[in-house]
This record gives structure tokens, sequence and C-alpha cells, in this order.
């Protein structure tokens, strides 16, 4: 198992190391911070753009690779992600937003997927019934609603409730509340009710995927023989369907896990912008609006590094679940 | 939503129990589509489904026709008027007309969702069948190619690229959303690919000494038509989500044109107040969508071998109350 697992990791670096490669060039290709520098007022001369651009590592007429090079020898050498196009530190902006970001991804994608194993698992076990259908009819509905839009719709249903009863019942703008006294207690309370709405505008998405994948693998469990046989030796029908059924029928789901993350990652995105939370989708928008090419590339490594440790985990969950991996 | 699980999918039993062999795409029996046929219109979902992409498409198509208003021509006399008789869905602060529009802007999103869900098919198609046909290099070449591609959130990439494609036009802008849409699809082929290859129609094939990519073409797309078919259908609805979030960020279909996705960004600010501005638009990219997961569910249904209706009554445990 521990061969499998370095093996995969192995593969995960390799992986993130060219396509960060790539990302890099990409986006010093695509953006163009000279045309933010020529577009100052007072318009400064060819040779100032040039050597802000140069102090910047974003000079374009600098080879690609070169920028590379120092880059990643600066991130390798002194954990330095680089300035930003207003000469701040790319780390700080970092340090401040990552908590942020990881706070709604981490939430959010576990509710979701909790949620959704445990609502497709339970549909499945009853299949046909009124609440099967009235499950699967919402995830029918949820499903086909963009995570941007179903964040607006929460977000609208937030500011017609305020105005109904007169003040804000349910918080739709940032993370906290400015210059909130109290405890500690306070402080967690408001927290939470912050993150209401983003959070589940990013789990609801997640509930009706999962639940409909996660009932079609349970369904192919419920029939097979094994579960009869552990129910024939005397185990108790739930403990049989949880012990042996939903184990198996997670099996599939694992590497699902993985794959929407990328579809989280994007998800966050848009609800960190609509919620107006400062977190890493925010500021990527941001900084491909002002051409800022190391932020983009910086938030760019932290979704690769995302989206591959989600991979591993899946990896790690299908190990632990599916002795066969393991051999 | 366009993930699909890349263990071997439900139709990958198709293959391992299913076909009459050898020579399956001239053995596929009428009685294969007749059954298929009947099971998709027996499906509820599929036929309500239908219905409401057909009407979508008569609504985006024929609707310029109906009404006198053009989609950018601003009524200086009506601004931000609720609907009524002459302005069906209302008029926007500058006085244009919604419907007109909304009509407009469904009518790029359904083109462009289904020529991104054709490409993008078609691409995975080639790539899964190529991979898990050939092997060996080509394989760990084309997997590196797709794991490399699935690093980032495409919305990331195609978001920075995005800049550079200003002025020329929404093509392509669908080439792009196809470029990063073709990748977990391309591994399921691949995956049923690399068991389609060890079949005896295939083995007869390659000893009969027909080319490789004529093999590809004739014996193995064919027999995972079904999955591609049902996974197709489900990336319009995904192409059309992925087009409306882009373009409502600005970094998709951009002024002049009109999308779903640009009138929603158009309307948000204001739907509190003027709620014509922005829910006619979400509402019909909501049932859009929803009628193509409604008839994909029901094809995978009725392209499902293992299926109800064809797998012998297995001894439920579970009471099945209904159907």
């Amino acid at each position: 198992m521990i061969r499998y697992l370095a093996k995969r990791l192995a593969y995960y670096a390799a992986l993130l190391v060219v396509a960060v490669f790539l990302a890099y060039a990409l986006s010093s290709t695509a953006l163009g911070p000279r045309t933010y520098f020529e577009a100052k007022q007072p318009r400064p001369s060819a040779a100032s753009v040039d050597r802000q651009l140069t102090a910047l590592n974003i000079n374009d007429h600098t080879p690609v690779v070169e920028r590379f090079g120092t880059w990643s020898s600066d991130l390798v050498l002194h954990g330095d992600l680089g300035r930003t196009i207003h000469n701040t530190s790319v780390n700080a902006e970092f340090g401040r937003r990552i908590l942020v970001s990881l706070r709604l991804l981490l939430i959010g994608s576990l509710l979701g997927m909790l949620l959704g194993v445990a609502g497709g698992a339970w549909s499945a076990i009853r299949q046909y019934r009124i609440s099967d259908r009235v499950l699967t009819l919402v995830s029918f509905v949820l499903l086909s609603t963009p995570v941007f839009l179903l964040a607006l719709l929460l977000k609208n249903g937030a500011i017609a409730a305020k105005d109904a009863v007169g003040h804000e019942v349910i918080p739709f703008t940032g993370y906290e509340t400015p210059g909130l006294s109290g405890g500690i207690g306070a402080h967690l309370g408001d927290w939470a009710l912050h993150l209401l709405l983003p959070t589940l505008s990013l789990a609801l998405g997640g509930l009706a995927m999962y639940s409909r994948y996660q009932r079609g693998t349970m369904l192919d469990v419920l029939g097979s023989d094994y579960l009869r046989t552990a129910e024939a030796k005397g185990l108790t029908r739930n403990r049989a369907l949880l012990k042996h059924g939903l184990r198996t029928a997670i099996i599939p789901m694992s590497t699902m896990f993985a794959y929407s993350f990328l579809g989280i990652f994007t998800g966050a995105t848009f609800t960190e912008t609509i919620f107006g939370w400062h977190g890493m989708g925010e500021w990527f928008i941001q900084a491909i609006n002002e051409q800022d090419v190391n932020s983009v590339i910086a938030v760019n490594l932290f979704a690769a590094v995302v989206v591959l440790a989600s991979g591993f985990l899946a990896d790690l969950l299908n190990a632990a679940l599916d002795p066969r991996v393991r051999s | 939503m366009t993930a699909v699980p890349p263990t071997v999918p439900p139709t990958a039993a198709l293959i391992a129990d299913g076909l009459p062999a050898p020579v399956p795409e001239e053995a596929a029996p009428a009685g294969r589509l007749r059954l298929v046929l009947g099971r998709m219109l027996a499906s509820r979902g599929v036929l309500a489904g239908g219905a409401i992409v057909l009407l979508l498409f008569l609504l985006a198509f024929g609707g310029p026709l109906l009404t006198p208003w053009n989609y950018a021509t601003p009524d200086y006399l009506a601004i931000r008027q609720s609907p009524s008789g002459q302005h069906w869905f209302g008029t926007n602060g500058l006085g244009q007309d919604v419907f007109a529009q909304t009509v407009r802007g469904l009518q790029k999103s359904l083109v462009i969702g289904l020529l991104v869900a054709f490409f993008s098919t078609v691409a995975a198609s080639l790539v899964g069948a190529c991979a898990g046909y050939f092997g060996g290099w080509t394989d760990r070449a084309l997997t590196f190619l797709v794991d490399l591609m699935l690093v980032f959130p495409s919305f990331l990439i195609i978001t920075i690229i995005s800049p550079k494609l200003r002025g020329t036009g929404w093509i392509a802008f669908v080439a792009l959303l196809a470029a990063f849409n073709w990748m977990i699809t391309a591994r399921v082929v691949r995956s049923m690919t690399r068991s389609l290859k060890e079949r005896e129609f295939v083995r007869a094939a390659q000893f009969m000494g027909v080319r490789p990519l004529r093999i590809i073409l004739r014996h193995i797309l064919p027999n995972v038509a079904s999955f591609l078919i049902t996974d197709a259908t489900i990336a319009v609805g995904a192409a059309v989500m992925s087009e409306t979030a882009l373009s409502y960020f600005g970094f998709g279909v951009r002024a002049p044109d009109v999308s779903l996705g640009t009138l929603l960004a158009a309307g948000t600010d204001q739907a509190p107040v003027f709620p014509w501005l922005f829910y006619f638009a979400a509402g019909l990219l909501v049932l859009f969508v929803l009628a193509i997961n409604l008839i994909g569910d029901g094809l995978r249904d009725a392209l499902d071998p293992t299926s109800e209706g064809t797998r012998p009554a297995r001894k439920s445990r579970t009471p099945r109350s209904g159907k």
C-alpha cells in the first residue's frame, strides 16, 4: 500500500511541476502587464516601464523560461511567490486569503459529500417511495442550476428577507461583521452565520451530484448476493447495509470526489465574488482584470495543489476501502 | 456535473454481456433500436425533457419573428417597464425589450452548448479510444495530457486566455470551452476501450489486417456509442452552464452579443427591484439544463442493458411500491 501511495505521490509531483510551468508560460504570455503600466497617467517612459516590469520579474522582453527560472528558484529557495503588480508581496496577500478560501472549500465540499452520500444511499434504500422521488426531483433541479445562479438566488432571498423584516436576517456580504465586539462565542456565531449562504451554494450542488451517483452505486449493491449472505449469517439489516453495502458503494465515489473538486473550486470562485469574500477566487478575477501576472500564478498554484491533494486523498480513501488496490 | 465516475460506467456492462459480437455495427438489430426507442418513449422524463427542449428551440429561433422589437434597439418611451402586452418581458434601463434580448441570448446559449458538446465529445472519443487501443507510450502520453489538463480548474485557464480572444467573436470561445471539456469523458472511453480491445471481434479484425484507425472507427467507437450519446447530452447542459458562468463574469460572450450569462450579469443588481430583468433569463436557463438532464438520464436508462426491464427481476429486499 505504501508503495502504491508513494507511486501516486511521485506522479502527482511530476504533474504539478509540468502544470505549473505551463500555467506560468500561459499567464505570462496571455496577460499584458506592459499595457497596464503604459496606461498610467502621466505616461511613463518606455525605459521606466521596462525597469518596473523587470523588477517584478514580469518583463515580456525576458524569455519566459528565464522568468520561470527566477520565479521558481525564489519559490523553492525562499518560499517567495514574487510581487504583485502594485509591488506588494504576493505572499502576504496569499496568507490573508488562503484561510478564507479553505474555510469555504473544506466545509462546503465536506458537507456536500456527506449529505450527498447519505442522501443517495437513503434514497436507494427507499427506491420509488415518495422520499426518493422528492430527493430525485430536488437534485435534478439543483444539478440544472449553475453555482453562480444558485448563489445569486440565495443572495436575492437574503435581500428579500432583509427588506421584509427591516434588518439583516442572514448576512450576505463578507465573512464577518466588521468591528464586532463580544467574546469568542459571539465571533464564532457570527462566522457561522456568514458561512451559511456561501457554504449552502457550494454544498447543495455537491449534494445533488453525489446523491445521484451514490443512489446508482447503492442500487447496484443492494441486489448483490453478498449483502443477502451478510444478512443471512445474522447481521441486522442496518448493520449489513452500512458495513457491507455502503462501504462497497462508496468505492467508485472516491474517484469522483477528486474530480468534483475541480468544479467545487470553480464554484467557490463564483461564490466568493458574489458574496464579497476576499478569498483566492475573488483575488484571481481581480488579478486577471489588473493583468497581475504573479498573483494569477499564485492562485493557479493554490488550485493545482488543492486539486492534487484531493486526488491523493481520493487515492488514500480508495486504498483504505478497497483491498484489491492495496495488493 | 460533467463528472462521470471514471470507473467503468453502467453502459460498460453492455460490452461485457450484451451485443451479438462479431460485426456489431451491422448486427445492431432493429430489435434493439425498437427496444431503446420504446423505453425512451415510455419514460416520462425523456418525453417531458424532449418537449421542453423542442419548445425552447422554437422560442429561441422563432421568438425574434414574434416580436417587433430588436434586441439592441432601445425604446426610449419605455424605460424599466414591467412586463406588458407591448413588451412581454418588460424593458431594461436602456429601454431595450427584454423578451427580444432573452430570446436572442437563449439562441446563443443553445448554439454554444450544442457546438461545445459536439466538439468535446469528438475529441474525447478519439483521444480516449487511441489511448486505450494503442496502449504503451501512446497511452501514457495521452493519459498524462488528460491528467495535466485536469490539474487546473478549466475556468482558471479559460479566464486567463479569454482576454486574448477579445474581438475574435464567440466561435473562438466555443473552441476554448470544448478544449477544456473533454478530459473526463476521454478517461471513461479509454477504460471502456481497454476492455473492448480484448474482445473476439476486435481480435478478428486485427488478424484480418484491418488498420488500427479503421478498427477504432468501425468497431470500438460504435460499441461505446451509447455512453457517448448519453454523455454528449449531459455535456450540452454542462456547456451551457459554463458558458453562462463565464459570460456572467465578463470572460465569455461580450457585448454587443448577448447570451443568458450576460443578461443575468446585467440584471443581477436590479433583481430585487426589477425582477423581470433577472428571473426570465434565470428561469429559462434552469429549465433548459433541467430538460437536457432529464433526457440524458432517460437515455442512460434506455441504452443501458442492465436497467429495469431487461434485467431479470432481482429478488429485491426492498419492496418497490409504484412503477
